[in-house]
């Protein structure tokens, strides 16, 4: 898909909580040898979407330096809200300034809903009908104890921040791609505190399928090819799916190595391969060109080709670097992540 | 109950944002923002937005909490100084008690204040944290 104008992203920020806990540590409990990832990111006490999500945004403001009562629509993807019912949307624009002549809405759709919202925000301001565009992906993933997304689940933000392409903005999207099929390879009914899903059906016919046809769509919808790119950056639920999409893909290790970062953090959900982009916008060179994919149970992916510009030099520098984020590390036992994660009843 | 739900709501710009008052006579800075300044008893105070950077000027540790700050504790309160020089009272996040420390760089972030059980409102405001490097 293609913008009748060129969208440019202005400001990106990301955020990580502090805690991490050792995947060997959740091993330990449960007696098991093998471990998909080192560590993961755990919120702290007193975090939530909602206080992740306005970091990564403010990083993003710090980034994109404009006032924010111009921004004409908040996206909020998460499937970890910490109400019910009550947008978290209106909470972040309401902290951020944004409020309130604006749009403000918390989108849904597994991992995917991130990206989800920076697809709809590339068309508000592609239409004209706002200046600037927040979409962010946050998430604070819970996997059921023993399961094998408790090694994984983790916890991030990434916020980006889009508006008509200019020498203002920082990179631009060159052109995207969505790909949804009904897939029941991962689902949390209502009222159920921990997700299910199928095992081994989330690898050929969900993640791979998705991330596949959306990469190609978009790569032949451009005429471009891997080596046509200098990165890569996917949806990574562990450290084995991306690497196989790229290899699949035609794109080496140098390519998707600086957008994966779920080693360290884990699976961060509506956040992961946004937070892998952010990384890769905090070194990448202007006129370099980026592949980034998301992927979303249910299933879906979105696939963006996104062109770094001069102006990212002189303003990534105003917000902390996920490389800030992932350098500021405290570690968790087993008992203390239980109460991190709530799963201890105090009253 | 833990606070009003109106009352929370009518105070979201400050808690939310770091805003302040300056009183316009004598030029103090208030946070929370104050009507009448309690120095120059003047009532001319304007809104204003509080630098978000600051020293830790000195803290105590609460280890008996109010209501609804229970799963906190132990956890230090400080007095913080902030780049303009307006002094904050607020919580420290993101860190060990051991570290806490007179002089120390601390940032604004925002963050759970409390929660009304399970069922009610969660309170959200500014604490402080050790400052991140590299920005
Ligand atoms: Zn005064």
């Amino acid at each position: 898909m293609r913008t009748a104008s060129d969208v440019g992203i202005v400001g990106y920020g990301a955020y990580i909580p502090m805690y991490r806990i050792k995947a060997k540590e959740i091993a330990r409990i449960w007696n098991v040898v093998q471990v998909p990832i080192e560590e993961k990111s755990v919120v702290g006490l007193d975090e939530d979407s909602i206080t992740m999500a306005v970091e990564a945004a403010k990083n993003a403001l710090k980034r994109a330096n404009i006032d924010p009562r111009d921004i004409g629509s908040v996206r909020l993807g998460t499937e970890s809200k910490p109400y019910a019912v009550k947008p978290s949307a209106t909470i972040v624009a309401e902290v951020l300034g944004i409020t309130p002549n604006t749009l403000a809405a918390d989108l849904e759709f597994a991992c995917k809903a991130g990206t989800e919202g920076l697809q709809s925000s590339i068309a508000l301001v592609a239409s004209g009908m706002v200046r600037y565009a927040l979409a962010i992906g946050v998430d604070t993933a819970q996997g059921r104890p023993k399961d094998a997304l408790e090694y994984t689940a983790g916890c991030g933000a990434a916020a980006y921040i889009l508006s008509t392409k200019s020498h203002e903005t920082l990179a631009y999207i060159e052109g995207s791609h969505s790909y949804v099929t009904d897939t029941p390879d991962f689902w949390r009914r209502e009222g159920r505190f921990y997700p299910m899903h199928t095992g081994r059906f989330t690898g050929e016919p969900a993640y791979f399928k998705h991330i596949i046809n959306a990469a190609k769509g978009l790569m032949e919808e451009l005429g471009l090819k891997a080596t046509d790119f200098n990165y890569a950056v996917f949806h990574q639920p562990n450290v084995k799916f991306p690497l196989t999409a790229a290899r699949r893909l035609g794109f080496n290790m140098d390519q998707v190595k600086p957008g994966l970062l779920c080693d360290r953090i884990g699976n961060t959900y509506a956040a992961a391969m946004l937070i892998g982009l952010a990384n890769i916008l905090d070194m990448a060179k202007p006129g370099e060109r980026i592949l980034a994919v998301s992927f979303g149970s249910g299933a879906g992916s979105d696939a963006f080709s996104i062109v770094v510009q001069d102006a990212i030099e002189a303003r990534r520098d105003l917000a902390p670097k996920v490389a800030d984020y992932l350098g500021r590390r405290k570690y968790l036992d087993y008992a203390k992540y239980l109460i991190h994660r709530g799963k201890i009843r105090m009253r | 109950m833990c606070m009003s739900v109106p009352r929370y709501w009518r105070e979201r710009a400050y808690r939310y944002r770091l805003v302040g008052t300056e009183c316009l006579s004598c030029g103090r800075r208030y946070y929370p923002p104050r009507r009448v300044c309690p120095v120059c008893h003047s009532r001319n105070l304007v809104e204003v937005k509080l630098p978000e950077r600051g020293v830790v000027v000195t803290y105590t540790i609460i280890r008996s909490p109010p209501r609804g700050y229970e799963k906190y504790a132990p956890y230090a309160i400080a007095v913080v100084e902030l780049l303009d020089g307006t002094k904050v009272l607020a919580q420290l996040t993101d860190i060990d008690l051991s570290e806490v420390e007179i002089g120390m760089e601390v940032e604004a972030v925002f963050r759970k204040i409390r929660e009304d059980g399970e069922e009610g409102i969660i309170e959200y405001g500014v604490k402080f944290r050790p400052r991140l490097t590299g920005h």
